[in-house]
């Protein structure tokens, strides 16, 4: 719970707050555990929601200038996947990934995904985590950080595409 | 209609996880998806990368438990 906390809100202290939110609400409402889910994912949709409160509340401290400057080696990045027409050089052209479902159930990949995830630039990883691990819908995103719609779109296309790399170099390609 | 290239398409593959694309776009990408296996796999990798982070933020990481079939 820790680990996933400290992944979105890159601050130890503020992690150990949310989480200890987050048992001591599942502790007094344990109750209305249904059993629909597992407890864990029932725990973690509480820490989740704990996460959200603490981002909403937080000051807008992401300034546009820290994520661009995220960003400060992605032309250079762009030059090494595509040629000149933008299309994909021979070596960078994405591989078929092995089966998902199989991929989701191996440890190894899981620790590679984390690394990954461990690698996006901080400012670009909040933005990519507060999308898919919280759930916010991309508008919401943009309002809560004051980011332009476009900003946020190309903050997200640039998390994706790190991320894709990062796991196609650590993991998709070792079946061929 | 408007022929893209490898990066653009690639800019289109993320929006189209956050916004519905105008008609002119999704036409677009569908033609070149039918010419270019790179850009599949690209599209297909995020996907990927998605059903992952639904898995990974609903604590699922290295175990597949999804008993109660609510996975949006």
């Amino acid at each position: 719970m820790l680990r996933f906390a400290q992944l979105q809100l890159r601050d130890p202290h503020a992690a150990e707050d949310v989480v200890q939110e987050a048992i001591e609400a599942a502790l007094v409402n344990a109750e209305s555990f249904a059993h629909r889910s597992s407890l864990k994912t029932w725990v973690f949709a509480i820490l989740k929601n704990k996460i959200v409160d603490h981002i909403r509340h937080r000051e807008r401290v992401v300034t546009i200038s820290s994520l661009i400057e995220d960003g400060g080696d992605w032309d250079q990045k762009l030059d090494e996947l595509f040629v000149e027409g933008g299309f994909w050089k021979r070596e960078s052209r994405p591989a078929t990934w092995p089966d998902p479902e199989a991929s989701m159930a191996s440890t190894q990949f899981w620790a590679v995904f984390e690394i990954c995830l461990d690698r996006l630039p901080e400012q670009t990883s909040r933005v990519f985590m507060m999308r898919e691990f919280l759930g916010f819908e991309s508008d919401e995103i943009c309002d809560t950080l004051g980011l332009s719609t476009s900003n946020c779109h190309v903050i997200l296309h640039r998390a994706r595409m790190r991320l894709r790399q990062c796991l196609e170099t650590g993991w998709g390609r070792l079946g061929e | 209609m408007i022929m893209l290239n490898c990066e653009q398409v690639t800019v289109l593959c993320s929006e189209e996880l956050d916004r519905r694309l105008p008609v002119t776009d999704r036409v677009a990408l569908r033609l070149h998806m039918m010419m270019c296996k790179g850009c599949s796999n690209y599209r297909a990798q995020l996907g990927v990368i998605r059903a992952a982070m639904r898995h990974y933020a609903e604590g699922g990481a290295s175990t597949i438990e999804d008993e109660d079939g609510t996975r949006p």
